[in-house]
């Protein structure tokens, strides 16, 4: 198939956005509320709250700032607004946002109350909204996207239809230059012999292995009570057929693909720095929590296959929702963006399907509301290592 | 073309995924192995929900249930070919 023609946005750093946000971003949780007042003063403009950013610390604290400005930056938002309680965190966000170019502005609510904090910030964002709603879209090629994908309330269906779709996609456009990635360390349990193997070198294969030791030995063994059959297997995923995390992983890697490497084992949230290709980072498994995170890292379109109907979306980028299940596109269809059920009937190949994802990817990216977004889904949730100080 | 009632994975698979809905004890099911295109009539013992696995053999406790050709977990209870695979009779190695 010919390759859809797109159109985005160039940002001032050169990456490219297919949405035209302007973010009122809270730097912790006490700043939601001005934030939240701000969005509904300035119309056309997105709060974002979410629940932390109070006595963090050490790799914590790190993560929360590289979730922030990671978000900030990412090229789906033209503009932003930081709202602080006080103003030296702030400003990190804000310093960090300010490289990309893009317009950013701090405001803290110490000395100032949040009713003149709220004046001050709205009176910014009606200006900067305004702005924004003034930037063209241009013509963008294909290798100017970074696609991630990460699934959810999976069941049998996603390893035999929408997973092998997201890898079929992926398998047709990483030659031409998008940035892809996969995530959900413990869910890679069971599969863990493969995932390792589409390592690119060694070295990363070395580095990958530990990210998935450590979560094993860090998280599951140190925290669990007996075994994780309560937990993973989800309720909704033994619901829909999947029995073991061994199961559940061969599925989940079906997104891979076939052809790729992946280029390097990242930490939660960060940007991909080795040129065009597929990536591995280390996240959680819960939805909201890992599309944040790679909203984080830059990329501007999620693909996500779901079996028994999981309806995340996120504020910043645009959640494509693939199912195989028909039984789900009976019940949910108001969630679904894509349905492959046909691979089940044999009424559509792995290869059809693939081309059914870029045609719809390219609809999203000229502008096309996914079923998450036109239902209102903001899923923005920050993944926290630890407890506060 | 016939609309399976079955799809399996990889020819090694002792398992295959019931693809319909509303499938009833004593269907003769037609199944299909998806990497090879291969297909098999097999009958199921139980009303299973789509989604869920069927046993392609009879399997004794102990054994390695098999699918995409890759380790899925322990047997823990007999199994005949054609019964429901699920959590009562199938149990992870890991945790």
């Amino acid at each position: 198939m010919t390759d859809p023609k797109m159109t985005g946005w160039r940002r001032e750093n050169g990456r490219v956005g297919v949405r035209n946000h302007v973010v009122i971003l809270p730097l912790d949780d006490l700043s939601n509320t001005a934030c939240e007042a701000v969005a509904n003063n300035v119309k056309g403009t997105l709060a974002i709250p979410h629940a932390y950013g109070r006595l963090q610390f050490g790799a914590d604290l790190d993560l929360h700032f590289r979730t922030l400005i990671g978000a900030g930056s990412n090229p789906n938002i033209a503009a932003v607004i930081v709202i602080g309680i006080e103003p030296q965190w702030t400003g990190r966000v804000v310093d960090g946002i300010r490289k990309t170019g893009k317009p950013v502005e701090g405001f803290w609510i110490e000395q100032h109350g949040d009713i003149n904090t709220i004046a001050s910030a709205s009176r910014k964002a009606k200006e900067l909204v305004q702005w924004a709603s003034e930037l063209p879209r241009e013509p963008i090629k294909v290798g100017d996207l970074w696609i991630s994908t990460k699934c959810g309330e999976s069941d049998t269906t996603t390893g035999l239809a929408s997973c092998p779709t997201v890898g079929n996609m992926y398998d047709k456009w990483i030659p031409q230059g998008i940035y892809g990635v996969f995530g959900e360390t413990s869910e890679i349990t069971g599969g863990e012999h493969l995932c390792k193997a589409r390592a690119a070198t060694p070295e990363i294969a070395e580095k990958w292995y530990r990210m998935w030791q450590a979560y094993q030995t860090d998280v599951i063994e140190a925290h669990k009570t007996d075994d994780l059959s309560d937990s993973q297997p989800t309720k909704g995923n033994i619901e829909g057929g999947l029995t073991t995390i061994e199961e559940k992983a061969l599925g989940n890697l079906e997104k891979m693909g076939h052809n790729s490497k992946f280029l390097d084992a990242l930490d939660p949230a960060a940007a991909p720095a080795k040129g065009p290709g597929l990536y591995y980072m280390d996240t959680s498994s819960a939805a909201a929590e890992c599309v944040t995170l790679m909203a984080a890292a830059g990329y501007v379109i999620h693909t996500f296959p779901t079996g028994q109907g999981n309806v995340i979306g996120n504020p910043i980028v645009p959640v494509i929702k693939i199912t195989g299940n028909p039984r789900t596109v009976r019940t949910m269809s108001e969630h679904v963006d894509l349905d492959v059920s046909g691979i089940l009937r044999r009424e559509m190949t792995i290869d059809q399907a693939g081309d059914a994802l870029i045609t719809m990817i390219g609809r999203t990216a000229n502008g096309r509301l996914t079923a998450a977004e036109a239902l209102g889904h903001r899923e923005f949730v920050m993944t926290k290592l630890y407890r506060s100080a | 073309m016939t609309i399976p009632h079955l799809l399996v994975h990889n020819p090694k698979d002792n398992v295959g995924v019931v693809v319909v809905e509303g499938l009833k004890a004593g269907t003769e099911m037609f199944c299909v192995i998806t990497e090879t295109n291969a297909d098999f009539r097999l009958v199921t013992h139980a009303d299973i929900p789509i989604g869920h696995k069927v046993a392609l053999a009879d399997l004794a406790p102990g054994d390695t249930a098999i699918k995409y050709g890759e380790d899925i977990g322990k047997i823990v209870a007999s199994v005949r070919e054609g019964d429901h695979v699920h959590t009562h009779n199938l149990k992870t190695k890991r945790w």
